[in-house]
């Protein structure tokens, strides 16, 4: 077991740094975590995490492991989904099931008088659910009733267009939901394959914070994970961005366009992750004076928000951008958008606009750690980025030690106005589809 | 799937929030000049949440100038005569903390989460704001471009938007909450630099305000702060009691059908005029939370849930809400989205139908032990999150309630009774009181 304890500073001058003991906990039955014990409050929050999501989906029955994540806790063991909701309500315990791209993830809150029976209930919605016809139906027809909603939502429109231009066939290319055709055939047996394919030993990542100690948290791990299966699907293979410069336009009839936009981005753990970090934080990032904003927003009041942001997923990364604007200013704003992309592109960026940032991101980090929650997803998160665990007091002084150069001499390569793909959905005046 | 749909919807729900309760480290003073100030402790972590609440809202806005009180909130991070224009959030952001703030009917709020170290720096800032706002009439427009864009994307392009802001502008005959927050279209291109001011002066000093700091500080160090800061500011003596047009006895049912090509999910939905939480006086909104939960909570243990859900499947989603924290009259709603090939006459006389079940029947014990049980766990939770705590209280001060009403609200939610439920239900489901709407994709549906 590593402990570590973080030097504690307050300093006017220097930003806070972040102070949480991580444990390694490893169980019994061979499974890790990483746990902040904090014994004030008589809970736990623990997140978990099974790696490749919804991207596992077997492509002939795309949507069965998100269909498949939403009966989890619709009946599991001797329970149908009544009693296992009334059992869950009886101890007031949350459980939180959601499906990404790239993880399935599970978010359990329980009171310290409730953990063992808590983790029961979770134990049998993993490795035992029902998944009982009447439930399947129930599910399936919510999820047809989303599908319908998203068909007529400019914003999922964006989405689904812009994910199928960047990643074609790949999983990424389609709604992890399935389309109203692939849900309407899944089978019982879709869904008991869905579950086996990403609910397995060798995914699961563990995160934990609150009243519970390193012993504790082992038993919860082995009661929960050691009769899953101890291998699932394969992993999805990288993909290769395939978005070309240029402006697709899907006609919608509304009073205000959305737009989408992005081109390749950078892998996280790249040794200038960091810098494209900053670049990005001064271009486009929410919460802080970015460029974009400020042009489109402060200056011409073209938009309410416009925001950029790296997006690395763990098979292909995109540098993506989004705001929406009135169908007659819409030319004018991606003018805008893209003369800021070709300025900071080829004049990069100040040494006071770099200091701000810096400053900026070194105050808002030690913010995070505000809670049993917020603690343990991101003791989850860094287990699946592969940080180390020691990673947490040294951050920041990754972010200081990025040089006004490193961040310049990326900056051509990483902003590539030329390649910027737009995708519209609205009614844009004077703009058409390029390609 | 519940969350999803739920945003599909995107009903108020506010059940979470409606039953927080208060466990936190609590100390209320006030200034000399009237301000009032709470300070909750939470040690953990050196981070604070400093907030600034007017008790000045959309309902408090002058006829005519509808998003005006919205509009002055976007305009306080234009400058002041210290501070440029964007230099407050950037100030915030230079010392990496975050800032924002909220306009509802009732109240305006501003907040920064920063180190605990700043606090003063963030009172200083906001202090000078409450008194020397400072903007050019350029600036003034393009933040009212801004406002239209943001009005356009959270309402205009949003069918679920604009029905709910039609069900809301027939629930009120009279009283202002019939206006949207954010302000009809024609009146907010018309909106100038002197309605700000004039909303500003009127409404904005320390004797109508409430500042809420919750983290890890102590009340003698808020107060010396809050003392050299806010304190310099005189209070306004024009500021008087908050009294606003109140609603005449509704007389009918009002029925609302709206048609929008891009609604792909139809659905019914109902309120009803209901009493909201007041000081000392909590108890029938207590027991119409409590009604919202045993209705229209969870799907598979609610009543609505069981019988429209799983018994009948006619609906895919049911829904009752109810949030008694409103200075003047508030709602009671019901929903139901209706499956595939029910229409939405037969889903409303379902959705009747199981209302009628409801109060024809006895209600079930273990159901209302099971909430009761989660509000106690809930504050047990809630000390999680002192900066949730903190919005609770910003959110009840600002509504009419005290201090003492916010932590008397969890034991008034445990000591009401069945009777007492069903007696507030029977109060509140009058359908004279009440707007049915339904939305739909399609004219044919609605002459089903």
């Amino acid at each position: 077991m590593i402990r570590f304890l973080a030097v504690f500073f307050i300093l006017v001058a220097s930003p806070l740094k972040a102070a949480v003991e991580i444990q390694e906990v490893t169980s019994p039955g061979g499974f890790r975590a990483w746990l902040v014990e904090e014994h004030s409050i008589p809970f736990a929050a623990i997140e978990i995490r099974f790696k490749g999501g919804a991207s596992l989906d077997d492509p002939d029955t795309r949507g069965a492991i998100h269909l498949m994540t939403g009966l989890l806790e619709e009946g599991a063991a001797d329970k149908d989904a009544r009693a296992f909701a009334q059992a869950r309500d009886d101890l007031a315990t949350s459980i939180g099931f959601d499906i990404y791209d790239d993880s399935l993830s599970i978010s359990l809150k329980f009171l310290s008088e409730n953990r063992h029976e808590s983790v029961a209930l979770l134990r049998d919605a993993l490795n035992a659910p029902r998944f009982d016809p009447s439930a399947v139906e129930r599910v399936r027809s919510q999820v047809l009733s989303i599908l319908r909603s998203d068909a007529e939502d400019p914003n999922e429109i964006a989405s689904a267009t812009f994910d199928e231009l960047a990643f074609g066939t790949h999983p990424y290319g389609s709604s992890l939901e399935g389309t109203l055709a692939s849900v309407e055939a899944l089978t019982r047996d879709d869904l008991i394959d869905a579950k086996n394919r990403i609910l397995a030993q060798d995914r699961v990542f563990v995160g934990a914070s609150g009243d519970i100690t390193p012993e504790e948290l082992a038993s919860v791990m082995d009661m929960l994970f050691s009769d899953l299966p101890l291998t699932g699907a394969a992993m999805p293979s990288r993909v290769e961005v395939g978005l070309k410069g240029g402006v697709t336009v899907v006609d919608y009839d509304t009073p205000q366009s959305v737009a989408l936009f992005g081109h390749s981005g950078i892998k996280q753990e790249d040794p200038e992750f960091f810098a494209a970090f900053l670049l990005n934080t001064i271009l486009g990032a929410s919460g802080f004076e970015a460029r974009l904003m400020t042009e489109l927003r402060e200056k011409r009041g073209l938009t309410y928000g416009i925001y950029s942001y790296l997006a690395p997923k763990d098979y292909a990364e995109l540098y993506v951008g989004q705001f929406s604007t009135s169908n007659d200013r819409m030319a004018e704003a991606i003018e805008v958008a893209r003369a800021e992309w070709t300025r900071m592109s080829e004049e990069g960026v100040t040494e006071a606009e770099l200091a701000r940032a810096k400053t900026y991101l070194t105050g808002a980090y030690p913010l995070r750690f505000d809670g049993n929650g917020p603690i343990a997803n991101i003791m989850v998160g860094m287990q699946m980025q592969g940080l180390p665990i020691d990673y947490i007091p040294t951050r920041n002084d990754r972010v200081t030690a990025v040089t006004l150069e490193e961040v310049n001499d990326l900056a051509s390569r990483l902003l590539r106005p030329e390649d910027l793909h737009f995708v519209v959905v609205g009614r844009p005046e004077g703009l058409a589809s390029s390609n | 799937m519940r969350a999803t749909l739920s945003t599909l919807v995107s009903l108020i729900a506010g059940m979470a929030a409606a039953l927080q309760a208060s466990a936190a480290e609590v100390t209320t003073f006030s200034l000399d000049n009237e301000l009032e100030v709470v300070v909750l402790e939470d040690h953990r972590a050196p981070v604070v949440v400093h907030m600034l609440w007017y008790k000045a809202g959309a309902a408090d806005e002058p006829i005519g100038k509808s998003g005006i009180s919205h509009f002055l909130e976007h305009l306080m991070f234009k400058g002041t005569d210290e501070m440029d224009v964007g230099e407050f959030s950037a100030t915030v952001g230079a010392n990496g903390g975050t800032d924002n703030a909220f306009t509802s009917q009732d109240y305006t709020a501003y907040f920064q989460r920063v180190a605990a170290d700043r606090l003063e720096l963030m009172m200083t800032m906001e202090a000078d704001r409450m008194q020397d706002l400072a903007f050019t009439d350029l600036d003034m427009r393009t933040e009212r471009d801004v406002v239209l864009e943001e009005r356009k994307q959270r309402t205009d392009s949003a069918p679920g938007a604009l029905f709910r802001e039609q069900l809301q502008s027939a629930q009120y005959l009279n009283h202002p909450y019939g206006v949207p927050i954010i302000g009809w279209r024609h009146e907010i291109v018309d909106l100038e630099t002197e309605d700000a001011f004039d909303f500003y002066k009127r409404h904005y000093a320390p004797n109508n305000a409430v500042l809420i700091v919750a983290g890890d500080v102590t009340p003698e160090e808020v107060r010396s702060f809050a003392e050299a800061t806010y304190g310099k500011i005189p209070a306004n003596p024009d500021i008087g009691p908050r009294v606003r047009p109140s609603e005449p006895p509704q007389l009918s049912e009002r029925r609302l059908v709206m048609a929008d090509p891009r609604v792909a999910q139809p659905y019914v939905t109902r309120t009803y005029l209901a009493p909201e939480r007041n000081a000392g006086d909590q108890r029938e909104a207590a027991a119409l939370t409590l009604l919202a939960s045993l209705l229209g909570g969870d799907s598979a243990t609610s009543f609505l849930g069981r019988k429209l859900q799983f018994e009948s499947s006619k609906a895919v989603y049911t829904s009752a809400f109810y949030s008694g924290r409103s200075l003047d009259d508030t709602t009671f709603g019901l929903a139901i989205v209706p499956s595939s090939g029910v229409s939405l006459e037969e889903a409303e006389a379902a959705l009747d139908e199981a209302v009628a079940a409801f109060m024809k029947s006895e209600i079930d014990l273990d159901q209302l032990n099971r909430i009761k049980r989660q509000i106690r766990a809930s504050e047990i939770y809630a000390r999680d999150d002192v900066g949730s705590l903190a919005r609770t209280y910003g959110a009840a001060l600002t509504s009419g309630l005290t201090v003492q009403d916010v932590q008397d609200w969890p034991n008034i939610l445990q000591s009401v009774s069945p009777e007492e439920i069903k007696a507030a239900a029977a109060r509140v489901f009058d359908r004279s009181n009440a707007v049915t709407g339904w939305l739909t994709g399609a004219t044919e549906e609605v002459s089903q």
